[in-house]
Formats: structure tokens, C-alpha cells, sequence
């Protein structure tokens, strides 16, 4: 039996909702906008809604109204989440009715979608909020019936007494509830006793996805709403010089052109403040196209930006200045100086044994060199975001995977206090984590505050593409060392990147081999990078694997057996004290990829590649299958294996963990953004190729470890791995190893095609 | 500045409009027909698809002036009850993610099939290559494609 603190406090929690202006200001998005179907109109409305916590109303005929609290962005939590509420509420899911919640940090513990922690930090404050929620509707059962609350039993949103033969649902005791003090901590379910968590249930929005519902901040306006478009720099490097506003400003529809910053002068910046151009030109209208008409006809000056400093805070508010550098910046002048600090002695990060020793005396040394370039995020959806900011309030509307991170910004640029500025949590399409810099939200705000009327501001896919929080570039040298009985005794790694080294230097291959060292540069830029599904991990990952599978081959060993015997010796007898993945686990995923991919029955005509990463808390290891029709590689099937603990939704865990592997794929072939002078050389869809049907997998399997770990994470770990079981495939096709990606560009080299 | 008369969705809608503007920003700046997304506006990703005459146009792409007089069905046109075919497939096959590029992806299928009632898995790449998933359904819209040509 689990007993969990609670943490909610009623009271604190009405006082949060009387705080920000409007009680209950959510709607139900049916009865305001769209007809309800026939299921929901059958169940009915009550007429009075009681809330039991921030997250959870019963409404007096039993129906349930769940909040979810974390911004969706495609990864569906906007359904497990409440279906962790409502298992241990313990009601039935078709009378459940979800809610996005919108911003209030004073309500919910973790608004933040990103780093795959959504599920593994939401798991137990849901958890807790689910049964008090049940708790209290016990308790006013028991005072009700005036029989012992351990005697009552409920299910389905029905309680019952057997003793008494009282029945009742939980609307006829919703208001009473709603009047009983909070308890401190609640026993939560048995996992084995679950009966929504772990069962397959549809996204609650597909209904108004499949229908062109308005769900997305793109699609939203209210009365008045003026369109707003940006000019941006063409360049990193670059910045505003003079415009002509006027020559634009009479043509039609357009309303006010001028120029804003985005952060006022000295600002102290967060982590997520990143924002890559500070200045830049607003064209305002009456609608979408009139604006980009004027965009495209305004004559703008640039000027190269003198080197700047920045302030930025970090999480302990500890201050530090940052340095961005001047200069119009080149692919090729990157490559080449990643290749000098590639060479040079860099910040040793962990180091096991006498690694220098052991490459001394060995009779063999594998050395191989792995690049990968600067990545776009594309969301399908480009930025954009609603403000209408008064003189003493804002409402913003936007996608944001972080409100919490961009509501101090907004205070400080609009001079508002916190509690007047209300953030409500759009759908996003898409996220990859670029959408946790929310700089558009406060550009959206100023460009509202200085027009003086609603605004939604859209860049253009082409602003999109090219104003930055771009994946880094990175390189990676791995060398291994064998001794002269065939047998390896070191792995050193070096690895850097523009501005920062993707090492984990706590993840295997730490731990696994006796003399260890991982060495990390970064090299500063101006061109700004930002979270891009699973950090680091998404280049360190494919580095790593792809040299695994060279020294297995090296070795004469099976690339999964290979693999498992370094788990082994990381689970008897690890080196080092700080390895922070387990090693078991690890071997787990590999040994049921082996069995569900049939490793040991290679296929005719199919060129097979493994690949494992440990991230985000769990267990990934995926097998994919390649064949080459004509000079064509086709990808016919990739089977995962994941142990990321309890899986809430599996059917929408696989289809997240199908989109993983078919992002892998497509930027392991596709994707890359080279620069020229600062200027991003691709910036649309014509020139930036991305992974589309005929290029997918004809198939992909996602099998999951059963186990009763708590959650852990599930967006991310799936990406890493892909690209290395892509090389490691086109090797067995092709006799030639990749090392550079995307490896789309080097498949002529093999007389290959996509 | 012109005055069009378009079909969409089985009802004639009138707009005073710079002829240029592409049916894209028509059909969501002014008639507030939001479904049809903006991903690109230049024909690549698919997001704005519509279907015109029967066949799947990108809107981003073509001016309001080449409207008049076609037949335009739109997402929300597609169905009262959300029971067309390939509505059902892809509830039954819970394939959006985000859901951003849904809406055009749908309408690429729904043309498809009205021209294609089988189709074979080279014609559906065909049909559909053209609309970009960048969350990465596409093994999920195929197999609703087949699911709702089999209906
Ligand atoms: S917006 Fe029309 S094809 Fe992309
Ligand atoms: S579902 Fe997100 S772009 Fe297709």
C-alpha cells in the first residue's frame, strides 16, 4: 500500500482562482464553440459543477470534468495525464469530460512540457489528486450513510455500502464533498489494481482535429484582432540599420509599421529567454495577406552587430555574463575549426583507470570521427501567438511548452504585474522543444501593448526556419583500444560543438570499461541553438552506436552480444561510482529487441542495424531493417524495444514512439541547415527536405517492458537511437561506413539514391 | 479589389477581396474556415490542402480569382457527423499527433480515394507525399487509408 503527502489545500486553491480575475474562467469548448456529439449530449450537463481540487469537478449528475495541466504539443498528454487522474478517482473514462488547463502556477505543480518528464514528475501529484478527489467522496458517503468510510467501496464513479445495500453516484455526493476538509495524505490504488492506466484510449481531441475545430493559437481571434507580421534580420550577426516605414504604411489594409525590442536595455535573461534578434520590424494590418504583401514590399537596411554581452540568470539566480560574438558566420569556417578542437587537449569530464596507458601498450587503436550539422526544428505550425494587452491587464494565447519560463519576461517588457497577465495554453503543432523559448510571446505583447488592440503575430514559415534555437552542430572522435590478444581495454571520447559538447560523460559506455575518458570543448557562436528533442543525446547517441557497431565488428563479435557483455560487466563489477543509468534495465530492452526483431534469423536481401541510448530516463534499443530496391534504401521496418516503466496510453505510446523514429530517420538522411555569412541557406520546405511518406518505414513496431517501475520518460529516447541503426544498416548494405551526416548527401558515394 | 462568389462546402459565400489573395487566407481571415492550416505557402508541406473540383489542391497557392465557379469542400465540409470514411479510419487509428497537418492530410486522402478507390501502396505514397507530417504518423495514415478504402 502507497500513502501520498497530498500538498492540495483547498482553500489555497480558491484563493489562486479568485486571483486570477474569474473564478472558473475555462468553458467547456463544446458548449461555446462546437455542438456536442450525441454521446455527450446523452450524458447530459449538471447543473452545478463541484471542484474537488485544481484538478478535478464532479458535476451533480456524475459527470466528471478532468484538467490537464501541461501544454499539449503532440506528445498526448492532454490524455494520460487525466487518465492518471480518473484511474485513481476511479471513474469510468467515457463519462470523463478533459479540459486544458490554462496557465496558473498557483494551481498546478509543473506546467512544463519538455523533457520527456510530463508523465514521470505529473505521475505522483496526479496520482495524489485522483484519490483525494475519491477520498473526500468517500467521506461524505460515510457522513451521509453514517457508516464506517473503510466499509464503502467504489467503482466506476458509483459508491456503495454492501452493508447498508447504500448506492449513490458520486454527483449525489459532490456537493457535500466539495465541503470536507482536504486530507493531508491519501492511499493510493494497487498498480495492480488499474483500470484505465495501462488500457489504449483515443486522444480526447481527435474529434475536433479530424473536424478543423480552431484548437491552435494560429487559429484563434477575438473581435478587433489586428494581423501582425515581423521582418527579421537575414542574418546571425546582422542587425537592424534605418527602414521605410512610410512607403509601405499606405498601402492597403496596413495600419502601423514600426520597430521594437524585444527585451528592454540590461534585462536579465533566463535560460528560455533565448532570442536571437533583438530588433526587429512590425508591420500590422487588417489581415494575413495585406500584411504579407507590405512585409515583402518594405525596403529594410541591415548593418553587421558589434560583439555583445548578455546577462543570464541560472537556476539558483546566480548571474552570469555571456559572451556573443560578432561576425557572419560559415558552415565551412565551422567545420574547420570543429576539426582544430577536435585535436587539441579538451575539459576532461570523467576519467576511469589509466586510459593513457592503456592506449600506449595496445596492439590496435580504432579511431573514427563522426559530424553531424546545425538542425531546424520545422513545428508544422510556425510561430505565432494572440496578445491583447490593455494598461492594466494582457491575455495571451500562444504556444508555449514553458509558460512558466516566459511569464517574469512578459511582466518585466510590459510593466505589468504577474497576476495581470493571464497565459492560456493553446494546442501546439508541434514543439521538439523550440517552443520553450517563448520569445514570441512577449514580441506578440509588445507589438499588442504599442498598437493598442488585440494583435496575433505570425511569422512566416521562411522567419520561422531562419530566425534560430537551432539543434548545434557537433563533432565526436571515439577511439578505442585493443590489446594484442584482441581484447579492449579503453575508450576515450572527445566531443564538441557550436556552443556546447553533447556529452553525458556518466552514461555508458561509462561504467563498462576499465580505462575511461571523455573530453568536451564548445566553441561560442552567435547563431542561437535551443532544446531540440532530446539534447545532445540526439548527436551523442548516433556517434556512439555507430562506433560500437564498428568495434563489435572489430572485435568479431555480434553487435548485441558485444553490447550485453559490456552491460555485464557494468552490472557485476562497474567502474566508477557515478553511472547513472542501470545496467540491467539497459540489457533488458536489448535482449527483447533481439528476440522481436529476430535477430538471430537474418533475412534474405535485408541489411539490418542495432542501436541503444539510455535518456530521459529510459531504455531504448531499436533494430531496423533496410532493403535496397534498385539504388533505392528502403527502411521496411524498425521493431523498438522501450522500458520507460508504466505505460499510461500504449497505443498512444507507440504512435509517439513511431513519430521518433521516423523524425530519426528522415534527419539522419535529410536533415541539415548550413550557413553562409550568417544566412541560414535553406528556409523552406523547396530546400529544407524532410522525411515524407515514400521515405518512411513501411513498418514499425514498438514493443514495451512490462514492469511496475513508475513512468519515466517517453518523447524523447526513441530519437537518439534511430540514426545509428540507419548507419549501422546502410554499412551492412553497403560495405561503407557513415560518419557524416545526413547521410542522404553520401549515399551518391555508394551510387545510392533517396 | 474584387467581388467573389465561391462554392464552399455547398454554400455560396460572397467576399470583397484583392484577387490575388490565395484561397488559403480567404477561407481563414474571412470566412473563419480555420481548419485549413498555413505551413508553408508555397505548395510544399501540404497543410492547406482543399479539394476542388475533386481534386486536392494546395489553397496556399492559388488566388481567390481561380475559384469562381469551382467547387470547394474544405475539412469542415467534409462531413456533418464526423462519419465520413476516412474520418472514422483515423479515429480508429488515433493518428494525429499534434494535428497540426491533419486537416490536409485527410483531404489528400479523401481525394485520393475518390479517385482511387483501391489504391495500391505505390499510389497512396503518391497521393501523399506531398503533405508533410512532421510529427511523423505516416505508417498510421497509411493504414487508415486502407482501413477506409476497404469501407
Ligand atoms: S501551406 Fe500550402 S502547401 Fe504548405
Ligand atoms: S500530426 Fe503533427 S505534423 Fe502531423
Amino acid at each position: 500500500m502507497t500513502i501520498i503527502k497530498t500538498k492540495l489545500n483547498r482553500r489555497s486553491f480558491l484563493k489562486a482562482s479568485a486571483l486570477a480575475g474569474g473564478g472558473m474562467i475555462l468553458s467547456f469548448s463544446w458548449l461555446t464553440g462546437c455542438k456536442p456529439t450525441a454521446e455527450q449530449e446523452a450524458l447530459g450537463l449538471p447543473d452545478e459543477w463541484f471542484e474537488l481540487n485544481s484538478y478535478i469537478k464532479i458535476g451533480d449528475n456524475g459527470r466528471v470534468t478532468l484538467f490537464s495541466p501541461n501544454p499539449e504539443f503532440g506528445s498526448n498528454v492532454k490524455t494520460s495525464m487525466p487518465m492518471i487522474l480518473a484511474d485513481e478517482l476511479d471513474v469510468d473514462w467515457s463519462n470523463v469530460i478533459v479540459e486544458q488547463a490554462d496557465f496558473y502556477p498557483e494551481r498546478y505543480e509543473r506546467q512544463f512540457t519538455g523533457g520527456s518528464q510530463g508523465i514521470r514528475q505529473g505521475w505522483n501529484p496526479l496520482r495524489a489528486a485522483g484519490a483525494a478527489a475519491r477520498y473526500l467522496l468517500v467521506a461524505a458517503a460515510a457522513q451521509t450513510w453514517e457508516v464506517s468510510a473503510d466499509e464503502i467501496k467504489t467503482s466506476k464513479g458509483i459508491i456503495e455500502h454492501k452493508g447498508s445495500g447504500k448506492k449513490a453516484h458520486y454527483g449525489e455526493m459532490a456537493s457535500m464533498a466539495a465541503t470536507i476538509e482536504v486530507p493531508v495524505e491519501v492511499k493510493l490504488k494497487d498498480i495492480k489494481d488499474f483500470n484505465i492506466i495501462g488500457t489504449s484510449k483515443k486522444n480526447v481531441d481527435i474529434e475536433k482535429i479530424i473536424t478543423g475545430k480552431p484548437m491552435f493559437a494560429m487559429d484563434y481571434k477575438q473581435e478587433g484582432t489586428l494581423v501582425s507580421a515581423i521582418v527579421h534580420p537575414p542574418a546571425f550577426g546582422m542587425q537592424l540599420k534605418t527602414f521605410d516605414g512610410e512607403s509601405i504604411k499606405s498601402m492597403s489594409g496596413i495600419k502601423d509599421v514600426f520597430s521594437f525590442h524585444v527585451h528592454s536595455d540590461g534585462y536579465v535573461q533566463n535560460a528560455f529567454d533565448t532570442t536571437t534578434h533583438q530588433e526587429m520590424v512590425a508591420i500590422v494590418g487588417n489581415s494575413t495577406w495585406e500584411v504579407l504583401q507590405a512585409k515583402k514590399a518594405l525596403q529594410v537596411e541591415w548593418e553587421k552587430a558589434p560583439d555583445k554581452e548578455i546577462t543570464v540568470s541560472g537556476w539558483g539566480g546566480n548571474q552570469s555574463k555571456v559572451k556573443i560574438p560578432s561576425g557572419l558566420e560559415n558552415t565551412d569556417g565551422h567545420l574547420a575549426r570543429m576539426e582544430e578542437y577536435s585535436k587539441k587537449p579538451a575539459n576532461v569530464l570523467r576519467k576511469d583507470g589509466n586510459p593513457e596507458e592503456a592506449f600506449q601498450k595496445a596492439a590496435k587503436v580504432l579511431e573514427k570521427t563522426y559530424t553531424a550539422p546545425y538542425l531546424a526544428h520545422n513545428c508544422m505550425e510556425p510561430v505565432n501567438c494572440y496578445a491583447h494587452v490593455t494598461a492594466d491587464k494582457a491575455e495571451i494565447y500562444g504556444p508555449t511548452q514553458a509558460p512558466e519560463f516566459i511569464i517574469n519576461t512578459l511582466s518585466e517588457r510590459l510593466g505589468l504585474p504577474k497576476d495581470k497577465i493571464q497565459i492560456n495554453l493553446a494546442r501546439m503543432g508541434g514543439g521538439f522543444g523550440q517552443r520553450a523559448y517563448s520569445h514570441h510571446m512577449v514580441e506578440a505583447a509588445v507589438i499588442s501593448q504599442k498598437v493598442g488592440a488585440p494583435v496575433k503575430m505570425m511569422y512566416t514559415r521562411e522567419d520561422d526556419m531562419t530566425y534560430g534555437i537551432y539543434r548545434p552542430t557537433y563533432t565526436a572522435t571515439y577511439r578505442a583500444a585493443i590489446d594484442e590478444n584482441g581484447k579492449l581495454t579503453a575508450i576515450h571520447v572527445k566531443a564538441g560543438g557550436i556552443p556546447e559538447t553533447p556529452i553525458a560523460p556518466n552514461r555508458f559506455p561509462a561504467g563498462a570499461v576499465e580505462n575511461y575518458l571523455a573530453e568536451g570543448w564548445d566553441i561560442p557562436s552567435n547563431i542561437t541553438i535551443g532544446a531540440f528533442r532530446a539534447p545532445r543525446s540526439n548527436f551523442i547517441a548516433s556517434a556512439e552506436q555507430s562506433f560500437l557497431d564498428e568495434l563489435a565488428e572489430e572485435l568479431g563479435k555480434d553487435p548485441i552480444d558485444f553490447r550485453l557483455e559490456l552491460l555485464d560487466r557494468a552490472t557485476k563489477n562497474p567502474v566508477g561510482t557515478n553511472n547513472d543509468y542501470d545496467p540491467e534495465r539497459y540489457a533488458g530492452v536489448l535482449k527483447l529487441v533481439r528476440e522481436k526483431a529476430n535477430w538471430d534469423s537474418p533475412k534474405e536481401g535485408v541489411h539490418r542495424g542495432v542501436s541503444a541510448y539510455f535518456c530521459h530516463n529510459s531504455y531504448v534499443a531499436e533494430v531496423l531493417d533496410l532493403r535496397l530496391e534498385g539504388n533505392k534504401p528502403v527502411v521496411e521496418n524498425v521493431v523498438a524495444a522501450v522500458d520507460c516503466g508504466i505505460v499510461i496510453n500504449p497505443d498512444a505510446a507507440s504512435n509517439m514512439g513511431e513519430g521518433a523514429i521516423v523524425d530519426g530517420i528522415g534527419n539522419a538522411f535529410f536533415g541539415e541547415l548550413p550557413f553562409k555569412d550568417g544566412v541560414p541557406q535553406k528556409n523552406n520546405f523547396n530546400d529544407y527536405k524532410m522525411i515524407r511518406m515514400s521515405e518512411a518505414p513501411k513498418k514499425i513496431e514498438v514493443h514495451f517492458v512490462k514492469n511496475e517501475h513508475a513512468p519515466t520518460g517517453l518523447g524523447e529516447p526513441l530519437f537518439p537511437p534511430v540514426f545509428a541503426a540507419v548507419s549501422n544498416a546502410l554499412y551492412q548494405a553497403t560495405g561503407k561506413r557513415f560518419y557524416t551526416q545526413p547521410f542522404g548527401k553520401e549515399l551518391d558515394n555508394v551510387m545510392l539514391r533517396m | 479589389m474584387a467581388t467573389f462568389n465561391l462554392n464552399i462546402n455547398g454554400k455560396t459565400q460572397s467576399v470583397d477581396i484583392d484577387p490575388a489573395t490565395p484561397i488559403l487566407w480567404v477561407l481563414r481571415d474571412h470566412l473563419d474556415l480555420v481548419g485549413t492550416k498555413y505551413g508553408c505557402g508555397i505548395a510544399q508541406c501540404g497543410a492547406c490542402t482543399i479539394i476542388m473540383d475533386g481534386n486536392a489542391v494546395r489553397s496556399c497557392s492559388i488566388p481567390v480569382s481561380a475559384a469562381e465557379g469551382t467547387k470547394i469542400t474544405t475539412i469542415e465540409g467534409l462531413s456533418e457527423k464526423v462519419d465520413h470514411p476516412v474520418q472514422k479510419a483515423w479515429m480508429e487509428h488515433d493518428v494525429p499527433q499534434c494535428g497540426y497537418c491533419q486537416a490536409g492530410q485527410i483531404m489528400s486522402a479523401v481525394a485520393l480515394l475518390e479517385n482511387n478507390p483501391n489504391p495500391t501502396d505505390e499510389d497512396i505514397d503518391n497521393a501523399m507525399n506531398g503533405n508533410i507530417c512532421r510529427c511523423g504518423t505516416y505508417v498510421r495514415i497509411k493504414k487508415a487509408i486502407k482501413t477506409a478504402a476497404n469501407s
